[in-house]
């Protein structure tokens, strides 16, 4: 493999919520020999509250950290976080129209050309390093650990915008946790939303959507859900205890970043790992998972 | 010569953008032209009876019509020159409709190019010499392609009407998709029987040879005179011996076979009798599943078979048939759904197409009438019909609507009703289209009496939960989520063109559109007909039909091919290539680049010389322009005659 040097955009959830999402991406790129050069002085992409308003506010502020990466020699711009990919990209696709570009640069006041490709880190760790490298770099495979992958539901939507991966069953995820020694089950509610930001707001609609998302990854026998948004890892994480007395139900389902069983398998612990950052403590599952791999990482 | 200019104002078609008095008035200017005038309807009678009577007053000798495309009128306005006893080749046509009045607003530059079209057409009709036409004798045997309801008709009505049938069909089986359904509305009738008479009349018909498993090889030859290959696939039985007992099936031990006939619902046998109604009822083996075929041992079919009819050793067949006529009803194919994620994408065992429904509801199909899910054979409940997949969705390339699923999936719910009593149909549709004779009034029905719940909207995806399906969608009427659990899910999937549709075009030497379905003569006044003469369409392989219309067009084609066979000759048409001796050095280019195998290379006084086979040619030109001498020219389209057209249009 060619050493692929990228813009990283962290997000803003990469800063507070998610660190360990952060982290243990950067790790796990550092391990499969990406160069990550964060984008200088980069601003949030306004998120939803942005584009839900006003689209040349949303586009602006992504175009802004655009023309940064622009001015950095790299091959392409990619994050994790599927919500700030989304921007990115969906603000690329709209500056394809002359008008709206030439609006967004008069924003800016300088010249954005909004053509670096932009990937999610997933798509980049599938596309550049491959499932196959993923795998040998697994020196400690997490065999028997029984998971459903969550993708959620912008990862690959609009399909015509992210084009990556199916958008009604993607598979990359799957493929990713199979090589590393996980039984990952089939699971229908991929692609479903979680309740997103709605978290804040209308607790009952998350309560309802994530609750479902819990409820069939119990149902069809998972130890853990794996997620690569740190707005779905939030909801179904953090607010699992809430979900729980909405609903009446009894979870106590971990919810991984893929990025940290990906490392774990590596045989890689720590804090870049992050995994007492979680709210549903992984360890005594982590623990029940035999001799050769579970002691040594509780 | 004496020519006569008539400037058409097609009402307003024409007029309304170009000044058509101007046109007659430039015509005058133009060399040999002694009568111009504009006129209202050219088409018309007064229109006709005034270029009649211009010809005799005038005393012209040729005519130019400037008006719509020589497609619409030509023919027209060629049996008004023959009425005012002119050579009908003494004519031109100026295309100022379609090549301008209808595409261009303004005024004065569409007069300009109208004149100068019309001066092209003058300049090539001083080029014009008289032709006639010869005649040729035709073969009255005619073949019919595909024996789905729309062949079947077709094949009936010739053949009652005294011609030579030949029927063709791909499948072990005649019946095509009807064969396949339960019931049919909105009458709900029995398909296979009112269907099965109609196949029996054709096994027993003397007027007709039938080819199942057979499929068209080559088609050489025009009008009258076809000559067809067709490949007679192997059976593995003798089927002049096959007496279609059924004994080899009942012993045949690869019961795993997929099922094609019951599609794919359930298995068969590797030989096998595809249904009971089947005609001819004969065994054929799937050479895909036979032991003995594939492994070299087994032969429990020998064994049994009373007549000895087996044959591992039978090879394809190629068969020719002279035809002076072809018909075809290729029918249509099932779109396949799998490449909609969102219902699965084929994942799902409960979530099946409507085909494989009416197989399910069918009395003579897998489960003997009874309604099971495909995974654990029990009986549903809930059941859920998805209207539009793969109709009017741009988005995987079918934009266009199937125009019969919304009848078949009310008929659906209603049978599903009859078969199990404490049953709730759920339907997502787009909108609901039934215009035929009693077709709303079915749909209520549905709805009404047998209690079909309609939800205008889409569905967003299917998820299996707990053995059953959550099926979430939306309710647009009422602006809502919906979400059902449901324990089978129909999906009405759209037509498409039949597999191999456009390979057979290409053979047949006529059009198809971008989808694949064949296109007809004219979309309102030629719906049977297609451009290359003698060949005609029934059915589904023109555009999703549904029965009443597809046996409409079988009788609608046959009455094509009575008609073409009413006369013992047919006229040969005079605008064909052909070849000054003097000028050919035998390079054989011409050969080469004739699609229709019309040149043959000829010895003259020692020498290789291109020749002609008049019957043949189609007149394209394309020998013309691959002719490096200039020795081998289209009759009314001559070099001098193009050269004409473009000498008046670019003067310097």
């Amino acid at each position: 493999m060619t050493r692929s040097r990228y813009a990283y955009y962290p997000g803003c959830s990469g800063q507070g919520t998610s660190r360990e999402y952060d982290s243990s991406t950067r790790a796990m790129c550092q391990d499969l020999g990406f160069e990550l050069i964060d984008i200088p002085d980069w601003n949030c992409c306004g998120s939803t509250p942005a584009h839900a308003v006003d689209h040349l506010l949303s586009a602006s502020l992504v175009a802004r950290n655009l023309a940064i990466a622009e001015d950095m020699d790299v091959d392409g711009i990619i994050t994790p976080c599927p919500s700030c990919l989304k921007n990115l990209k969906t603000t690329q696709h709209r500056m394809l129209r002359p008008e709206f570009h030439a609006e967004v640069q008069k924003v800016l006041g300088r010249v954005v050309r909004a053509d670096l490709p932009i990937k999610s880190v997933l798509q980049v760790l599938v596309e550049d390093a491959g499932i196959e490298r993923i795998a040998q770099e697994s020196t400690a495979p997490l065999t028997g650990l029984k998971v459903v992958p969550y993708y959620g539901c912008i990862m690959n939507r609009p399909p015509d915008v992210m084009r990556f991966d199916d958008p009604e069953n993607p598979m990359a995820l799957d493929n990713i946790l199979t090589a590393i020694g996980i039984e990952v089950l089939p699971f229908a509610l991929k692609t479903d939303c979680c309740g997103a930001s709605l978290g804040t707001t209308r607790r009952d609609v998350v309560a309802r959507l994530s609750g479902r998302v819990l409820d069939a990854a119990a149902a069809a026998g998972a130890d853990a859900i794996v997620t690569a948004c740190p707005l779905c890892q939030m909801n179904l994480d953090m607010r699992q205890a809430q979900i729980n007395k909405a609903n009446g139900s009894h979870h106590r389902l971990p919810v991984f970043y893929y990025s940290q069983l990906i490392m774990l398998a590596a045989g890689q612990l720590g804090e870049r790992i992050g995994l007492d950052k979680l709210c549903v403590s992984p360890f005594s599952l982590l623990s029940s998972l035999g001799s050769q791999t579970g002691e040594a990482r509780s | 010569m004496n020519i006569g200019v008539f400037v058409c104002h097609c009402g307003s078609n024409i007029e309304g953008t170009v000044d058509t008095a101007a046109v007659a008035k430039a015509a005058m200017g133009y060399p040999e032209v002694v009568f111009a005038t504009d006129t209202m309807y050219a088409c018309s009678e007064p229109g006709q009876a005034g270029i009649i009577e211009a010809v005799r007053n005038y005393e012209l000798d040729g005519v130019v019509v400037a008006s719509c495309t020589p497609r619409m009128h030509e023919t027209t306005f060629r049996r008004t020159l023959e009425r005012a006893g002119l050579n009908r080749y003494m004519f031109e046509m100026a295309n100022i409709r379609e090549h301008v009045s209808w595409i261009g607003k303004d005024r004065a530059a569409n007069t300009n190019k109208a004149a100068e079209l019309v001066m092209i057409a003058v300049e090539k009709l001083r080029q014009n010499t008289e032709l006639t036409a010869g005649e040729f004798s035709i073969n009255k045997r005619v073949m019919i392609i595909g024996g789905g309801v729309a062949g079947i008709q077709a094949a009936l009505d010739c053949a009652d009407g005294g011609l030579e049938v030949v029927l063709v069909e791909r499948e072990p089986s005649i019946g095509g998709k009807m064969s396949k359904l339960d019931k049919t509305f909105p009458t709900v009738d029995c398909s296979s029987c009112i269907l099965g008479p109609r196949m029996v009349d054709i096994s027993q018909n003397p007027n007709i040879t039938l080819h199942t498993l057979s499929e068209v090889e080559s088609v050489d030859g025009f009008v009258g005179n076809f000559n067809v290959k067709v490949r007679r696939k192997a059976a593995y039985v003798d089927w002049t011996l096959c007496t279609g007992c059924g004994e080899c099936a009942a012993k045949c031990p690869s019961k795993k076979t997929p099922d094609r006939f019951n599609e794919f619902v359930g298995t068969t046998t590797a030989i096998n009798i595809p249904f009971p109604q089947a005609i001819p009822k004969k065994a054929s083996i799937n050479p895909a599943a036979c032991l003995m075929l594939t492994k070299g041992k087994c032969g429990a079919c020998v064994k049994v078979c009373p007549a000895g009819a087996i044959q591992f050793t039978q090879e394809d067949e190629i068969v020719t048939e002279e035809v002076g006529a072809i018909i075809v009803a290729t029918g249509y194919d099932l779109f396949d759904f799998t490449k909609y994620g969102e219902y699965g994408g084929g994942r799902y065992p409960d979530v099946i197409t409507s085909m494989q429904y009416e197989r399910l509801l069918s009395a003579s199909g897998p489960t003997e009438g009874h309604i099971k899910r495909p995974s654990d054979g029990k009986e549903p409940k809930d059941i859920v019909f998805i209207q539009c997949v793969g109709s009017r969705d741009k988005s995987i390339g079918r934009p266009y609507c199937s125009g019969f699923c919304c009848m078949y999936t009310a008929k659906q719910t209603i049978l599903t009703k009859d078969h199990i009593p404490d049953s709730q149909s759920y339907v997502f549709y787009m909108d609901i289209r039934s215009p035929g004779k009693g077709y709303d009034e079915f749909i209520r029905r549905a709805m009404e009496e047998y209690g079909a719940r309609y939800i205008r909207g889409r569905v967003s995806a299917i998820q299996p939960k707990g053995g059953r399906y959550l099926i979430k969608g939306v309710n647009t009427l009422m602006g809502d989520q919906v979400e059902i659990e449901a324990d089978l899910v129909v999906l009405a999937v759209g037509a498409e063109a039949s597999k191999g549709a456009p390979e057979l075009a290409e053979k047949l030497r006529i059009s198809y559109d971008s989808y694949g379905f064949y296109m007809e003569g004219h979309p309102k006044l030629k719906p049977v007909e297609t451009n290359t003469a003698g060949i005609y369409l029934a059915g589904s392989c023109q555009g999703p039909k549904d029965i009443p219309s597809s046996v409409a067009q079988g009788g609608a084609a046959a009455s094509k091919v009575l008609g073409l066979f009413s006369k013992d000759k047919l006229a040969s048409d005079p605008q064909i290539s052909s070849v000054t001796l003097q000028r050919c050095i035998g390079c054989a280019k011409c050969q080469s680049v004739c699609p229709f195998g019309a040149i043959e290379m000829t010895e003259f006084r020692g020498m290789t010389k291109a020749s002609v086979i008049a019957t043949v040619c189609q007149g394209c030109g394309n020998c013309t322009s691959a002719c490096p001498q200039g020795a081998i020219q289209l009759s009314h389209f001559t070099d001098n005659q193009i050269l004409a057209e473009v000498n008046a249009l670019c003067p310097y």
